[in-house]
């Protein structure tokens, strides 16, 4: 993936984490070539922020070998910070400052100069539609616009290799596109991105390649057509008339994902006519009465169920 | 640029921003305020009784004023110092400072410039504290000499305090918490020749009051402006705040450079 000659921008080999007696991160490999975008996608509690952490030389590793940039994470940390730019999970911006203050502190601590600064904080405000936000302090602004002010101030010194932190997180889908039309004018420009994210369909939309993070370990990376060719076919979706029927059915398939508001559970299939059969035979056996199915071609939502933790969904509905 | 200029650099940056939020969300009042209110209650309220305890020669009220002044500096330096633990533990509740951590600049200078702009509203808050207490009849009978010498160890002081404080701050998750800790540092004057002399107290605390660093920073200023031999004093004073700030750098940075996930 990456070319000859060209060092990775970011490359970890059996990189481990743990709190406490709580492992983390079970030895992960990752390599980023440099120009491109990779999405680190997976569960809450997967170990993604932690990742990001470590590569971003916010935490150190409990083992393995880590490089960004060319340096080694723990050996050379201030070599990786010139060269990246973190935008985390939570709004990094001070709060009692403004939009325009928070850049011009970020252009200080890049050592742009003043006059330099100043440039860099009007056309960042310009480029990010936040001269709204320029003047006032920032505690009354709203969401989009304290994560847009913080992608800002990540970029101010033109790091080559940015991390961001569940970027879409919490955004209104107007916020979202705006934020995918930054993360794409910064590949063009050719920044390397590393992106974590719960949203299968951002990661399908932006990266050019896609690591699948569950329990701490990667269970599948590749291209997003890769990923959703290790699921062939897809997934039945049945339908329901009422819940007792589809609460059987969840039962049964306990890989699936159900959706209790339209009563449809969506059950990962290849497609294929035996497997249909053995799925109707299935729901035979158990007397349970489908109002509808559909075959629906594949996405990276199958994948992702597929690939992590089976029962997780489940869980996550008793819970 | 080398390592010291970057520190520099970064720190004024640093200073720049808490100045900022300084002007705009003044605690200086409420830094120079508390010890005024505690300069009025122990020269009108208690003043009268204590000073007649002095045995000095104008006897009462205006003997005490001019007792408890310094006592009351070292409480507005405390009152400060509070006040950058409470600013520091809001920092570390939020997502800026692990930008600062990402980022090639001098580590220190986060501290430091929590540091600088303490010391500089807290000196502003003695100003204030000096003028009331003028106002109410202090009188130094001293020269300029001396009333720079006291400034200075004032300002040694605070620098002592202040790192203390940033340590304090980082301590604990909590900013109540936080706000909380520095409170030995507002009682201890009370502990010392604050507001008593040492003399007067029963022996084992009169031992810990001798001791102690406020009574030789307090004893200092004291005969820095109202006359007196220092002698030794001085020497033990600046080198308490010498011993102090030490610490409380090594322990502020400890605490800033410790794995923030554990």
């Amino acid at each position: 993936m990456t070319a000859p000659g060209t060092p990775p921008a970011i490359r970890a080999v059996g990189l481990r984490r743990s709190y406490g007696k709580h492992l983390v991160l079970d030895g992960i490999d990752l390599e980023v070539a440099a120009g491109t975008v990779f999405a680190l996608l997976g569960p809450n509690g997967a170990g993604k922020t932690t990742t990001v952490n470590i590569l971003s030389t916010l935490i150190p590793p409990d083992g393995g070998e880590v490089q960004v940039a060319g340096h080694d994470v723990v050996r050379d940390p201030d070599a990786v910070r010139a060269a990246i730019g973190l935008t985390g999970q939570f709004s990094a911006v001070d709060g009692l400052l403004t939009g325009e203050e928070n850049l011009i502190l970020m252009a200080d601590l890049r050592h742009l100069g003043k006059r330099e600064g100043r440039r860099r904080a009007a056309e960042l405000l310009e480029r990010f539609d936040l001269v709204e936000a320029a003047k006032k302090p920032l505690a009354t602004s709203s969401g989009g616009m304290r994560r847009r002010l913080d992608l800002a101030m990540t970029l101010v010194g033109h790091p080559r290799i940015i991390f961001l932190d569940e970027p879409t997180a919490g955004l209104d889908p107007r916020s979202r596109r705006v934020m995918w039309q930054i993360v794409r004018d910064l590949l063009a420009a050719g920044v390397t991105i590393f992106l974590t994210t719960q949203y299968l369909e951002e990661a399908d939309r932006l990266a050019n390649r896609i690591a699948v993070l569950d329990g701490g370990r990667i269970v599948a990376e590749g291209t997003p057509d890769q990923l959703k060719r290790l699921v062939p076919g897809g997934h039945v979706r049945l339908e329901f008339a009422d819940l007792s029927e589809l609460e059987k059915a969840a039962h049964v398939f306990s890989g699936a994902s159900r959706d209790d508001e339209a009563l449809t559970l969506q059950v990962p299939s290849d497609g294929g006519v035996g497997s249909l059969r053995g799925l109707l035979d299935r729901l035979d056996s158990e007397s349970i009465v489908v109002g509808g199915l559909s075959v629906q071609t594949p996405d990276l939502d199958d994948v992702f169920l597929s690939l992590t933790g089976p029962n997780r969904e489940q869980k996550a509905a008793v819970r | 640029m080398n390592a010291l200029s970057i520190y520099v650099t970064d720190s004024a940056t640093m200073l720049r921003r808490n100045l900022r939020h300084m002007r705009r969300y003044p605690m200086i009042f409420f830094i120079a305020g508390i010890p005024i209110v505690f300069l009025l209650l122990f020269v009108f309220v208690f003043g009268g009784t204590l000073g007649a305890g002095l045995g000095g020669v104008a006897g009462g009220r205006a003997d005490y004023v001019a007792y408890v002044v310094p006592g009351i500096l070292l409480i507005t330096i405390s009152g400060g110092a509070t006040g950058t633990a409470i600013s520091v533990a809001m920092d570390m509740t939020e997502g800026i400072v692990a930008r600062f951590r990402t980022m090639s600049i001098s580590r220190a200078s986060f501290l430091s410039g929590h540091v600088l702009a303490n010391v500089i509203q807290t000196m502003a808050a003695i100003a204030i504290v000096v003028v009331v207490a003028l106002v109410i009849g202090f009188r130094p009978t001293t020269g300029p000499i001396e009333w720079l010498a006291a400034f200075g160890l004032l300002t040694l002081s605070a620098v002592a305090l202040t790192w203390i404080a940033v340590a304090l701050g980082m301590l604990t998750k909590s900013v109540e918490t936080a706000s909380n800790l520095p409170m030995p540092l507002l009682l201890l004057p009370f502990f010392g020749s604050g507001f008593v002399p040492t003399a007067s107290l029963p022996d084992p605390l009169r031992w810990f009051a001798d001791n102690q660093p406020f009574t030789p920073i307090i004893e200092t200023v004291r005969r820095l402006l109202l006359g007196g031999e220092i002698g030794s004093t001085g020497l033990i004073a600046v080198a308490w705040c010498v011993a102090i700030t030490l610490v409380g750098y090594l322990w502020a940075r400890k605490l800033y450079d410790r794995d923030p996930a554990r």
